[in-house]
């Protein structure tokens, strides 16, 4: 792959202090645009991508060949229109797609970073990125929109700069890992350092990636992102390309073939550590605990106008999560409207085709564009 | 818009903070905003209308009043609006009494369960009434706790509310409801609309 050809890079100038407490300095920060931003420059979306996304929000990915991830919501007539909207997404720093991250080369050791790249959370993810309006020159954004750890950013943005946007769209999101997203995140953890090939985070020295490692912890989660009646629908107990069971520990079922493929197709296009990097950054996320206990007061100063969305079958970042954040904001008489999509579809519901949720979506976007 | 949306608008005042409790597909709401310029909010339990309610471009939480409105702080909105659900909640008490916490002023309207027509189904036939404002019969209504303006009044001295001002809708007619006229209205009109206080 041709890297540097692809991929759009901002290098940032401002120092960034991070949570942990280092600082980091021009740092490259990779981004993809799409839409045109208009002469008054209030057009423009910045979403956020989710623990495995990248910048490339939707149409070909040129890195990978494969359709961008949020292709059915982003695009010419799409929710995200656009033709109308000019949307920004930026690989997440500790990332792996252009972004500052452990794969970077460490000017000191001439090594990559491994393990010594430093501990980001989503606060530090948020504050690269608002370099990006600087950068195209847009005082306020008509919108922060992201499902997933990119409806953390969407919170933890909202509330660093609460007057940068017009609305904020926090989709199948929490304000606060909870304990079970924060054990399967452990877990994925602990898969890929128990690979042998990880070799303490210095794999690349080595040429090698723990591959087996990385794939266990993307099958496992690939679990909580669908729902138990999504799978028996898909999968059921059918048999892999054969008539009966082998005996054997081979793949039997579809379910198990098919996560074999998810864990092999991502070893392919995502960094491990990276993937450690930015799970702790989600576990790390409790905006609440920022504001001493009260969620509220993370969104005091905002006038923002909030759409929070959940999915019923979503059990990584259920209903409730999501309402929290609703509840948090009508304590304070924030503009907030609330919706929860029927779909059988899990957490990654809003990733997929679900005619509900995009039109809702589409149409809270373009009415607050109007008003 | 249907009359009674008409009669709830002329007793708001305009640049306020409205709830709308059972909000629907949004046409009170709509009209609030666009006409007086409330600041306008709602409710609705149906998925279905809430995304009617954003398709318009409107403020709507998908919820439950008997569960969702202890959300809001005391005194948030001037006013809030419950058209025609008191009815259908397992516990209208609470329900009226959360109105006047989270509102400082509420407006209910009420299907007439006094109605002359409802009692003469009623006593004509001898099995529930089943009418053109309700539709249902006894086992699939979500018309749980149907009253009768005269149950309504009562019901204020009961648990303690004022009522500001109530309103009988009879045939397209809209008039005012007193203590010497009670058993009238409560005989003839079709629907009760009260704007009450703590």
């Amino acid at each position: 792959m041709n890297v540097k050809e692809n991929i759009k890079t901002l290098i940032v100038n401002k120092p960034l202090k991070l949570d942990c407490g280092q600082t980091i300095n021009e740092f490259p920060l990779a981004y993809e645009t799409y839409g045109s931003l208009n002469k008054d420059k209030n057009n423009a979306i910045l979403v956020f991508h989710a623990l495995t996304g990248d910048q490339f929000v939707t149409g070909k990915n040129p890195i990978t060949n494969k359709d961008g991830w949020w292709s059915y919501a982003v695009g010419p007539n799409k929710s995200i229109d656009t033709n109308k909207y000019f949307v920004i997404c930026a690989n997440v720093i500790g990332g792996c797609m252009g972004s500052f991250g452990p794969s970077h080369k460490n000017p000191k050791t001439n090594k990559t970073y491994g393990t010594d790249f430093p501990i980001i959370t989503i606060n530090d993810i948020v504050n690269a990125q608002v370099n990006l309006l600087d950068h195209f020159g847009i005082r306020k954004l008509f919108s922060v929109v992201g499902g997933s750890m990119g409806g953390m950013q969407v919170l933890q943005f909202v509330s660093n700069f609460p007057d940068k946007t017009k609305t904020a769209v926090p989709i199948a999101c929490t304000a606060s890992h909870s304990a079970q997203n924060i054990a399967f995140n452990e877990l994925g953890r602990q898969a890929i350092t128990a690979d042998h090939n990880w070799s303490k985070g210095e794999y690349s020295s080595n040429n090698t990636i723990p591959d087996k490692g990385l794939a266990v912890a993307r099958m496992a989660a690939h679990i909580t992102y669908l729902s138990k009646k999504g799978l028996q629908e898909k999968f059921g107990r059918k048999l892999q390309e054969r008539d009966d069971l082998k005996f054997g520990f081979d793949a039997d079922f579809q379910i198990e073939s098919y996560l074999r493929y998810q864990g092999s197709v991502f070893v392919d296009r995502f960094d491990a550590n990276s993937y450690l990097y930015i799970t702790r950054a989600m576990d790390y996320f409790d905006l609440a605990k920022q504001f001493k206990g009260n969620l509220s007061n993370a969104f005091i100063k905002t006038n923002a106008k909030f759409f929070v969305i959940s999915f019923t079958s979503d059990w990584l970042y259920p209903t409730q999560e999501n309402k929290d954040i609703v509840i948090a904001l009508n304590a304070i008489g924030a503009d907030v409207g609330f919706v929860e999509i029927e779909s059988d579809k899990g957490h990654d519901s809003f990733l997929l085709d679900v005619p509900d949720f995009l039109s809702a979506l589409k149409n809270f976007l373009d009415q607050s564009y109007k008003e | 818009m249907k009359l009674e949306f008409k009669i709830i608008a002329d007793l708001l005042e305009e640049n306020t903070r409205v709830l709308d409790v059972g909000c629907d597909d949004g046409t009170l709401m709509e009209f609030l905003k666009k006409n007086k310029n409330i600041d306008i909010r709602g409710i609705e339990i149906s998925k279905k209308k809430v995304q009617v309610c954003i398709s318009k471009g409107l403020t709507v939480l998908e919820g439950n009043a008997e569960f969702d409105l202890k959300q809001f702080p005391e005194n948030s909105f001037d006013y809030v609006v419950l058209g025609q659900t008191l009815q259908a909640f397992v516990n209208p008490e609470i329900v009226i009494k959360e109105l006047l916490r989270v509102g400082k002023k509420a407006i209910v309207t009420i299907p007439n369960f006094g109605h002359w027509k409802v009692r003469l189904n009623l006593l004509t036939k001898g099995t529930m009434p089943v009418t053109k404002t309700l539709p249902n019969d006894w086992y699939n209504t979500p018309n749980i706790h149907m009253c009768t303006i005269k149950d309504f009044v009562k019901f204020s001295k009961t648990i303690n509310f004022k009522i500001y001002k109530s309103l009988a809708l009879m045939n397209k007619n809209v008039s005012n409801i007193n203590n010497s006229n009670l058993s009238f209205k409560n005989l003839f009109a079709e629907l009760g609309i009260f704007l009450i206080e703590k």
